[in-house]
């Protein structure tokens, strides 16, 4: 065990290492940082000092490790735009977006597993093929124009909810959170249930996959013999047999849905790292979109480690797939 | 039925090519059929938007300023009616649409298309090569399918810039992974099979035995798996458009005309969206149709 996690963990090192090095490239091969940083009526002395000041006379392997060192030490340049940390702007704003994914994971297994459960229970009934059809249309739709369709509906023609933004927040443990007011909550309503409807369609599929499975196992049939209520065999035999892979494949699908949530946040304008990082790359905030790549480079290698991790636990071929 | 027909015609036993069965069994399906329908009439309106669109769209002095905003239905200055409305510019949106669906499609099936090749080559070769080769091609592929497309292709275009080309070569890399993999994994079972060591032995080329044995052998899952990316290409390119990322102002693809409506979507102007957005819809939901059924028919698990 120590040796898979010993190799899983220089794995991961490895493939952040090259994540950094094209990163680094890529905003390398961009263009001269020296063209924004500088007024254009700088002369040539000014100038030199700052290519100086910057490390850029520097040759390119050495700026890439001064470039590593610093962020090692947790220092991803300035934003040009802010002129504040860059590190530090996408903290201030990965709760929002944290709050916006959870709200839409919570929503995807609200609405998703009942429907599953239904159409999993009465497959062939005209409901059930109503449920099935509605989940294609949601893996088919896209997803930034049927956020465009909510506000129309429900912020323009019938003026629910608002249509933009996070509205009030309260502040907990030095971050704002919006779900906590009620003003919050109805900005979150329409961001989380837009960003869920791939999930929702998702979980719909699973549970009912699922559902029917489980329905033809040994120990459902014995319960039923024994005489218990449909409802029991339902929500204690059945039920809580499809949770666990549901939740586990919602629970891998956060990380994309935190990926996914820079098209939600921009069609909403809510105030997260998506957001962020669509202006960033707008005005051309390169400080801003290194940090932003790296993190989620860090993030989702992090997730990957511990779904590995987990897997190698719970089922020993995967651990003993190296040692051949 | 067949007896009565036996007696009067009897000889001539009905012999099916197999594209004559694949036809037939496709067609089984109503629905899949009418997903195939559309989507050619989708092409169509593409193909020939230059003959049949009421206006050209790039064609400045086409436009009419005072034309913007319309509603969907009116006669405009032109003196022809904006049945789907205006944009701001006093472009007509159903020219608009017929233009835009040429760039999606165009974006969609030539990605498609490349990713096709550079994933299928990679993968037949992971699979004939093995060994390093392999582990390194699958261990890339693993690496991209891990993070999720449209963060990948944010990253490219960040760096890269606006434009149809970028786009494109976005996309190819987001998608080549899917076809490397189903190549390798219908080339590692048919490598096994006997008409494959047959060849071998009759000393063939290797290069006559991967494209003439192997590579057909290999084609009914890499079209499956091509018709459902071509979808998603569709899709995740309007995505980026919409995010500012994609396609530039000056080749409208579905995803930046429905961009373009956002703004104007608060004030009740739906149409400039909305419109743009079921087209969209409709072309990915056709060849998501087309692409279900030919997985079905495709799939020699379930050949009778």
């Amino acid at each position: 065990m120590t040796a898979f996690l010993l190799r899983r963990l220089i794995q991961a090192a490895a493939v952040v290492l090259v994540m950094s090095l094209l990163v680094f490239l890529g905003v390398f091969a961009v263009g001269d940082p020296i063209e924004i940083l500088i007024s254009p009526e700088a002369d040539q002395f000014e100038r030199e000092r700052a290519v100086k000041a910057l490390g850029l006379d520097l040759p390119l392997w050495q700026q890439y490790l001064v470039f590593l060192g610093n962020a090692l030490r947790g220092d991803l340049g300035r934003s040009f735009v802010f002129n504040e940390p860059a590190l530090k702007l996408i903290l201030e704003r990965m709760p929002a977006t944290l709050e916006l994914a959870i709200g839409a994971t919570v929503a995807a297994l609200i609405i998703g597993l009942p429907l599953g459960l239904y159409a999993g229970l009465k497959p062939n009934s005209p409901v059930s093929k109503g449920i099935m059809a509605t989940s294609i249309l949601g893996f088919s739709l896209p997803t930034f124009w049927v956020g465009l369709m909510l506000i129309m509906v429900f912020a323009v023609q019938l003026g629910w909810l608002p249509s933009t933004g996070r509205g009030e927040t309260v502040t907990i443990l030095g971050m704002r959170w919006s779900f906590l007011t009620s003003d919050g909550i109805a900005h979150l309503i329409m961001p989380a249930l837009n960003l869920a409807l791939f999930k929702i369609s998702l979980v719909i599929r699973l549970t009912r996959a699922g559902v029917r499975e489980t329905m033809l196992m040994d120990y459902v049939k014995f319960a039923r013999a024994k005489g218990l209520s449909p409802a029991r065999v339902t929500f204690v035999h059945v039920f809580k047999n499809i949770l666990i892979p549901v939740v586990t494949v919602v629970g891998l699908e956060f990380g994309g849905t935190i990926a996914f949530s820079v098209v939600t946040e921009s069609v909403f304008a809510w105030p997260g790292m998506g957001k962020l990082i669509i202006d960033s790359i707008n005005v051309l905030d390169r400080p801003v979109m290194v940090a932003y790549l790296m993190m989620i480079v860090l993030l989702f290698i992090t997730i990957n480690l511990v779904v590995d991790i987990t897997y190698s636990l719970l089922d020993p071929r995967v651990r003993l797939e190296g040692k051949q | 039925m067949s007896s009565t027909t036996a007696t009067r015609v009897p000889a001539a036993p009905r012999v099916e090519t197999p594209f004559q069965r694949f036809v037939s069994e496709f067609a089984a399906s109503r629905i899949a059929l009418l997903g195939l329908i559309l989507f050619l009439a989708i092409v169509a309106i593409a193909v020939l938007a230059p003959w049949i669109a009421p206006q050209n769209p790039y064609d400045l002095a086409q436009l009419d300023i005072m034309d913007g905003r319309m509603e969907p239905g009116t006669v405009g200055g032109a003196g022809f009616t904006y049945w789907l409305g205006t944009d701001d510019q006093g472009r007509d949106m159903l020219s608009g649409i017929m233009y835009g669906l040429r760039i999606s499609l165009i974006v969609g099936a030539g990605s498609a298309i490349i990713a096709c090749l550079v994933g299928a080559s990679l993968g037949m070769l992971a699979a004939y090569a093995g060994g390093r080769t392999d582990s390194l091609i699958m261990r890339l592929v693993d690496l991209q399918l891990s993070f999720p497309a449209i963060l990948a292709a944010l990253m490219i275009l960040a760096f890269l810039g606006k434009g149809i080309l970028n786009v494109v070569f976005a996309l190819v890399i987001v998608e080549w992974a899917y076809y490397a993999r189903t190549v390798r994994g219908s080339a590692l079972v048919e490598r096994r099979r006997e008409y494959i060591e047959a060849a071998q032995c009759l000393a063939l080329p290797t290069r006559r035995i991967i494209f003439r044995h192997l590579l057909p052998n290999c084609l009914p899952p890499l079209i499956v798996v091509g018709t459902m990316q071509v979808a998603r290409a569709i899709a995740l390119e309007a995505t980026l458009s919409f995010l500012g990322l994609g396609v530039p102002i000056t080749e409208p693809s579905l995803g930046l005309l429905i961009s373009n409506g956002y703004e104007y979507m608060l004030s009740g102007k739906y149409w400039i969206s909305f419109y743009p957005g079921i087209a969209l819809l409709v072309t990915i939901v056709s060849i998501n149709l087309v692409g279900d059924q030919l997985r079905d028919v495709l799939n020699p698990r379930l050949k009778r």
